[in-house]
């Protein structure tokens, strides 16, 4: 999949990560911002790297700001930025075989 | 028949389901099932990323044995086809369709929930459904509701937009709810399903909300829907049987096994008639006991 | 070497700072050491005023110089304007190489980190520290070490002349012009000044600084004139609004009520709850809801308390006035509710001395039955860290915490078991403030842990309802929600102590290492 324009998902509210994409220059950039950085930065990482791969996405800009989030609200708030910048809101993220 | 048809539904927990610091862990308070909403409280410009948090919720919370019921859109809308297989991939445990007005909607989200069922691999009729009652129309037909799908384990009352559509508001007396109560609780009771009733908003008057429960607690209920925490101890503490009872409930059922054993058919305990239909009665009430971890007998 | 609690501490900091690494609570019982005593200057005339205009002058009088040491106490939280008004001066004066020995600092005194960079402070002695100041402890920016102390190791530390304050000064919400000073009868009330004691006692000059001056004699002096050697009228001394807050609403939370009813089940299920008991609590809202649903089973089974420690707020003050305490014993005041009733007979003002220092002949913390507690984290070995973030950066202070912990006969400390993504009970904390063997409960909203040398309470829980749980099993239970956290990466720099109230080094802090992450 394309990153054709900026988008943004989620909050800033605690136990959340506010994620934003944009079209990238090639690669995957990604920026952190976290006060559990020191202690999942690099978990956070693999969870963002293994997401974008799963969506087929590697060029783009993404940077998160974290306030907590777990795994499962990382992923779903990269797929919703990452549904959102490339109008694909009816995929089938979880798999099927619907329309 | 799926087994959790008939589970215990004291108290049922709505949580935004993509507000990730309410989804993480509602179990701690120990409500018997927790509701996802992806309806009401999920706002028009967020619907379209909602999904994503509910599913990676249901994939990987352990929510520890609370019930996972899924809110899905109004069949109005264009979303609910989505928010089932959504719902359903992620393995929820059942599906509660709003504004239900009649058999037929139920027989469509039943469609939907078998289609996705198959495709996910999920056991066929593992998910369940309940239907919401938010109408006057759809308080007429309870009984057609209740009866209109193997998977309906229960109906309940959404009393906000039923009281608008009956043209008052909630008083805190109950009284614009009685008629939707009476009608819906005989009609659960008469299909053999469960009932629900409404959530009770006033967070701080907690006296009024005990009433309330107490109130539906004797109409025959089987719990009540919950928007904070803080209500679930006083639900369970109603829907606790007294000692008296779990006293009188253990030894119906002790007798009435071993009564059956031997072709009798009346007798009585502690000098009342019991028969076989007590049994059930009996039954729910060592289960209630259980469930409230009052209960430490062999039955 | 490695120390009591497991932590390693570098030989060149135990030869540097000349101190012993911690060997565990009791190690030092029986010690005998004679108190250090202050200069004093004799005020023999009748004539001469101890009235100076303003602080400058009065440190000029003090004869202020580089290299001194400053002391100062926290009654005024975060409304303190006097140690920030003071460093003013002194960095005016073009002093250097000052060391702070407060009872403690808060983000009130965010604007020292200029005085730290450009040298006028070299040392920070505090309970703790939070905001900019940790920040810049944690970078390495402090000349010297900065040493974290419990308030009784504090009084211990200048008692025993391991620390000399040159200059002491006591923000007094009145004094009279002779120095008698008070907590209470100003604009700017803080109740009790507990924590300047010492400083009155031991510190070389004693400088009163106030907001009310009141006429002679402002008695019952809380401080008296005869340990003081100045007295500054200053416009305010503190802003009212953070000294004492109104008194906090009881907690609607309900996963802090779930782990107040724990506590208070735990509490009136161990053998210490009976007529008499004796009883503190910190400023959480779980703590704050434990003691109102405590005081609630006190009412119905006819239980009394003896004495009640604080760190005072409202509910606990509510249990005086409702009669369900005979005595209050006060070392500070969280609330206007706590700040009022310091006039109340059974009310008593204590020291930070009587109330903690475990080198003098016995404090009060020995005579508690129950404390709770908080923390940052708890580890498997139930050590406590209450000072430094998860993230490595100094972000608290010891206060009461190990003192209490060491005193108490049943140490209760609650915390959520995660906070934001952060496991509170976790394998290692990432520094040991309260040792091990001071914590006998943990009381979390997944569960309950009693630290397993305490045998005789789990044996007296075995009938109660509550979901017991061992330290490791909430440690899993943690770390399967949010993952096993990786270790805060840190430079070999250490930047500061934590003591132990005894003295020795309980653990060392060091500089912060900006997060990298791992090649992928």
């Amino acid at each position: 999949m394309e990153i054709t324009k900026p988008a943004l998902a989620g909050t800033l509210e605690s136990s959340d990560c506010q994620v934003t994409v944009e079209p990238g220059d090639g690669k995957i950039d990604f920026a952190l911002e976290s006060a559990v950085i020191n202690q999942y930065g690099n978990q956070i990482r693999k969870v963002v790297m293994e997401t974008l791969n799963n969506l087929g996405i590697n060029n783009v800009k993404i940077a998160i700001v974290d306030k907590g989030a777990l795994d499962c609200t990382i992923k779903a708030r990269v797929e919703g930025a990452v549904s959102r910048a490339t109008d694909h809101f009816e995929n089938n993220l979880w798999g099927g075989t619907g329309k | 028949m799926n087994p959790n048809k008939k589970r215990l539904r004291r108290t049922m927990m709505f949580l935004n389901a993509q507000k990730p610091g309410l989804v993480k862990d509602p179990y701690i308070y120990n409500p018997d099932s927790i509701m996802l909403d992806l309806e009401d409280a999920v706002a028009e410009n967020q619907k379209d990323v909602a999904r994503f948090s509910l599913f990676h919720a249901l994939k990987e919370i352990d929510y520890r044995g609370c019930e996972r019921v899924v809110r899905i859109n109004g069949l109005d809308t264009a979303y609910w086809k989505e928010d089932i297989r959504c719902a359903v991939a992620g393995g929820c445990d059942a599906i509660r369709i709003p504004k239900t007005e009649s058999p037929e909607e139920v027989r469509a989200v039943e469609a939907e929930i078998a289609i996705a069922e198959k495709d996910f691999n999920i056991p066929v009729g593992r998910t369940l459904i309940m239907a919401a009652i938010e109408s006057a129309r759809g308080v007429m037909k309870a009984l057609d509701v209740c009866e209109s799908s193997e998977r309906l384990f229960g109906i309940a009352l959404s009393g906000g937009d039923y009281t608008k559509d009956l043209q008052t508001r909630i008083t805190g007396t109950g009284v614009e709810l009685m008629g939707a109560r009476q009608n819906m609780i005989i009609a659960a009771r008469a299909a053999k399903v469960q009932c629900f009733d409404t959530v009770f908003t006033d967070l701080d008057n907690m006296e009024g909300f005990r009433k309330e429960v107490e109130t539906i607690h004797l109409m025959g209920f089987d719990g009540k829907s919950i928007v904070n925490p803080r209500q679930i101890p006083v639900v369970h503490d109603i829907f606790t049987p007294t000692q008296k009872d779990i006293i009188f409930a253990e030894k119906v059922v002790k007798e009435i096994e071993e009564k059956r054993e031997k072709g009798i058919g009346v007798f009585t305990v502690d000098g009342k008639m019991i028969d076989i239909a007590f049994y059930d009665g009996a039954k729910r009430t060592i289960e209630l006991a259980k469930a409230s971890g009052v209960y430490k007998g062999e039955l | 070497m490695i120390n009591a609690v497991g932590r390693d501490i570098p030989d060149e900091i135990l030869k540097q700072t000349g101190k012993q690494p911690f060997m565990g609570n009791h190690h030092f019982d029986g010690y005998e050491y004679k108190k250090d005593g202050p200069v004093t200057k004799c005020v023999i005339n009748n004539t001469d005023s101890k009235m100076v205009d303003n602080i400058r002058e009065v440190l000029v009088k003090c004869g202020i110089k580089d290299g001194m040491t400053l002391g100062f106490h926290h009654h005024f939280r975060e409304g303190d304007y006097i140690v920030n008004m003071v460093m003013e001066q002194v960095h005016n004066l073009g002093i250097k190489d000052i060391t702070i020995c407060a009872s403690s600092l808060g983000k009130a005194h965010d604007p020292l980190l200029e005085y730290i960079e450009d040298g006028t402070i070299v040392g920070i002695q505090s309970s703790g520290v939070r905001g900019k100041i940790g920040q810049a402890i944690s970078d390495g920016k402090l000349k010297g070490l900065a040493i974290m102390r419990s308030h009784g190791g504090r009084v211990r530390a200048i008692e025993s002349g391991e620390v000399r304050i040159d200059i002491a000064f006591i923000g007094a919400p009145t004094s009279d012009d002779y120095g008698n000073l008070r907590g209470i009868g100003g604009k700017s009330n803080c109740g009790v000044l507990s924590y300047s004691m010492v400083d009155a006692d031991y510190a070389d000059k004693v400088v009163a600084i106030t907001d009310c001056l009141v006429s002679f004699p402002n008695f019952p002096a809380h401080i008296s004139m005869t340990k003081v050697d100045y007295v500054v009228v200053v416009d305010e001394i503190g802003n009212p609004d953070k000294i004492a807050t109104g008194a906090a609403k009881p907690t609607s939370d309900m996963r802090k009520l779930m782990m107040a009813d724990y506590c208070t089940e735990f509490v009136v299920n161990a053998p210490y709850f009976k007529d008499g008991f004796s009883y503190q609590t910190g400023v959480g809202g779980a703590s704050i809801a434990s003691t109102v649903s405590l005081a609630k089973v006190m009412k119905e089974r006819n239980v009394r308390m003896r004495f009640g420690v604080g760190g005072l707020t409202k509910p606990m003050c509510d249990l005086l006035e409702n009669g369900q305490v005979d005595a209050l014993l006060d070392t500070q005041d969280f609330d206007l509710s706590a700040v009022e009733s310091v006039i109340k007979t059974k009310h008593f003002r204590i020291s930070a001395g009587e109330y903690a220092d475990p080198f003098n002949k016995g404090a009060v913390v020995n005579k508690l039955d129950y404390v709770i507690l908080a923390a940052l984290e708890v580890d498997v070995n139930f050590n406590c860290n209450v000072v430094v973030g998860s993230d490595g950066v100094v972000t608290g202070a010891q206060g009461g915490h190990p003192d209490t912990a060491a005193g108490a006969k049943c140490t209760i400390v609650i915390s959520p078991l995660i906070q934001g993504r952060i496991p509170a009970i976790c394998t290692n904390v990432t520094t040991v403030t309260t040792p091990g063997e001071s914590i006998d409960v943990v009381i979390t909203d997944y569960g309950i842990a009693i630290n397993p040398k305490r045998q005789d309470l789990i044996e007296c829980m075995k009938e109660v309802d509550l979901p017991f749980k061992t330290i490791e099993e909430l440690r899993d239970i943690a770390y399967s929600i949010v993952g096993e956290p990786e270790r805060v990466q840190f430079d070999d720099k250490v930047v500061g102590i934590i003591e132990g109230r005894d003295g020795t080094i309980m653990d060392v802090v060091r500089k912060i290492k900006k997060f990298e992450f791992s090649e992928a």
